[in-house]
């Protein structure tokens, strides 16, 4: 039988900082819940609200694989490898730390703020090659159907990661219910209510709530109108 | 610590040591981690990237063996982001 834990919006850690407000689903920096570690290998998720032209200076990150997806706005990364790049709404990006790199992120535009989801993955190989990888997605080309925008396979629709994890966002403007089919053995999925609400799993979610869904194959999802989602389906075993 | 990453490695105990009830010493390799590992006690080893996959399944063993009350934690990086976790839950 299915196992669901929830967390609502309001159970995440804050972090206000002026130039960045940001809500931490899992322990991260400075908040600290042992109850809240991780869910599989989904180990970071960082709802972060960045000021016009501010960010994170160069820092280093190894053996994590690390995905932003900007809501609104834009951030510009530079990184040691020479990657240089600006990730838009509508675009995912990713970034297989490996044996180390040095990255920035800063909001690329001085005037607005950008909205982005920053999700931490452990991976399922340590000490990889870096590497940089994003794309582009259309949500609204895609209306009231899941879009996968993350997979392990580089010849799969999305990016690809070291692990066996897939990522599926959905925008929908009407009542819908779908079957999520789990792919991978061992997987759960964890639901995020980007916009308005929807049912997963049978639990109620209302913006900014999540749910893991595990020891199940497959699940339904209930949509309404102004449903947003994101699933992010991981390895419950790390 | 251990990181063959020398300039991660250093940001890494930096910001360890700005703890006050921390104390952080870092080793580039195995048979540096090692040598530290004899040479004083300590409560936490931090498995940080760069290390062969032969040398850090021997470092595991040798902790495991010799060291059965040393706690062993990988860190996967990301500055501060995971490692005051890491060390709060180790500490445990």
């Amino acid at each position: 039988m299915a196992q669901t834990v929830f967390h609502s919006a309001d159970t995440r850690g804050p972090a206000s900082h002026g130039w960045l407000e940001s809500f931490h689903t899992f322990s991260f920096a400075k908040y600290y819940n042992p109850e809240r570690m991780n869910f599989g290998a989904l180990r970071v998720l960082n709802d972060d609200d960045i000021a016009g032209g501010r960010g994170f200076g160069e820092h280093p990150h190894d053996n994590m694989e690390i995905i932003t997806i900007p809501f609104e706005g834009a951030l510009k990364h530079e990184d040691s490898m020479g990657n240089e790049a600006v990730v838009h709404a509508g675009e995912i990006q990713v970034m297989s730390a490996g044996t180390g790199i040095y990255h920035k992120e800063f909001n690329a535009n001085p005037d607005e703020r950008v909205k982005l989801l920053q999700i931490w993955l452990f991976p399922n190989q340590r000490n990889v090659t870096p590497r940089y990888d994003q794309q582009s997605f259309d949500l609204d080309a895609n209306i009231n159907e899941l879009v996968q925008i993350l997979s392990p396979d580089a010849d799969d629709a999305g990016v690809w990661i070291h692990q066996n994890a897939w990522f599926s966002l959905g925008k929908f403007t009407a009542e819908k219910e779908l079957t999520y089919k789990i792919k991978g053995a061992g997987n759960g999925v964890y639901v995020f209510a980007l916009k308005g609400t929807v049912t997963a799993g049978g639990q109620d979610l209302q913006e900014r709530d999540a749910v893991g869904i595990w020891d199940t194959t497959e699940f339904k999802i209930k949509t309404a109108p102004g449903t947003q989602v994101l699933l992010m389906e991981v390895p419950m075993c790390i | 610590m251990v990181c063959t990453n020398a300039e991660i490695l250093a940001v890494i105990l930096r910001l360890i040591n700005a703890n006050e009830e921390w104390n952080a010493t870092g080793t580039g390799s195995y048979t540096a981690t090692k040598d530290a590992l004899q040479s004083r006690t300590y409560s936490i080893l931090l498995l940080g990237a760069g290390l062969a996959g032969g040398e850090e399944a021997d470092l595991r063993e040798f902790v495991k063996t010799d060291f059965p009350g040393l706690k062993l934690v990988d860190h996967f990086g990301g500055g501060s982001g995971l490692l005051f976790a890491e060390i709060y839950q180790a500490l445990a």
